[in-house]
């Protein structure tokens, strides 16, 4: 049996790099990466507390995890494709509209 | 088991260092496909087989294609040069996110991590009825109330894709 520990220090791992990958990358798709990595890193400790307490119930809100997560890349893709038909750029420094 | 568990451990965290270091965005989003698929199978080591399954099918195949179509019809010239700079604001992010995954990793570390009463549903029990089953039951009597919001949001995302994205004719 793998130590719950070790499944938790990476999923913990995989956060963090999707963090920095939203502070630091200027690629606004790639940012939207960082956020799916993110919510998978997520959905590793939830099935990983869930076969730890002998739970269905983690894997039950994994399924609607990833149901959000594909429907907020639709959604977020759509907006930047209609983003970039006006401003002709991905960098999310050029995105200044609803900035004051 | 657990050498097998630490290969990909090891690749999944290689791949997500790819997102966030190679240049070209489609490198990114190929690295970040190996990523789910070693996710998938740390999910199948954890008795979790439905779950390694809609992580290939759903992550790796439809939202990754999804993203990779939109980066090749966004072709953008802009390349990124930030490897090199080193700003205030690059340091300040590295930090609070070295904050965060100290706070993170002390919380699951912790030897009094209160876990809670066990559930009913042990390794035995999964094995003998299948995971799917047990998804399932509990999708369509605990949760259906949440199963059947959800089915309304994918509804409201297909349509405000297609408004979003549409081309306005002037």
């Amino acid at each position: 049996m793998i130590p719950i520990e070790h499944i938790l220090l990476l999923s913990a791992l995989l956060f963090i790099i999707g963090v920095l990958g939203v502070m630091l990358r200027r690629n606004v798709i790639v940012i939207f990466m960082s956020i799916e990595l993110m919510l998978n890193a997520v959905n590793l400790s939830f099935v990983t507390f869930a076969r730890s307490l002998d739970s269905m119930t983690g894997v039950v809100f994994i399924f609607f995890i990833i149901v959000v997560a594909a429907a907020e890349a639709v959604v977020g893709l759509s907006i930047i494709l209609s983003i970039f038909r006006t401003r002709k750029t991905l960098n999310i420094d050029e995105f200044n509209l609803l900035k004051w | 088991m657990l050498t097998i568990f630490y290969i990909f451990a090891v690749l999944s965290v290689l791949g997500a260092l790819g997102v966030l270091f190679l240049r070209n965005p489609i490198h990114c989003a190929l690295s970040l496909v190996g990523t789910f698929f070693c996710l998938g199978a740390i999910y199948v080591m954890l008795n979790a087989e439905f779950v390694a399954v809609i992580q290939v099918l759903v992550y790796a195949g439809a939202i990754m294609v999804l993203f990779l179509f939109v980066l090749m019809l966004l072709s953008s010239k802009d390349s990124e040069q930030y490897v090199n700079k080193w700003s205030v604001g690059k340091i300040l992010a590295g930090l609070l996110s070295l904050g965060i995954f100290i706070q993170i990793a002390g919380l699951f570390t912790a030897n009094e991590l209160q876990l809670g009463s066990k559930g009913e549903y042990p390794l035995e029990v999964v094995e003998e009825v299948g995971s799917i089953t047990l998804i399932g039951r509990l999708l369509f009597t605990d949760y259906i109330l949440s199963f059947e919001i959800i089915a309304i949001l994918l509804l409201v995302a297909v349509i405000g894709a297609v408004v979003i994205a549409k081309r306005r004719f002037q």
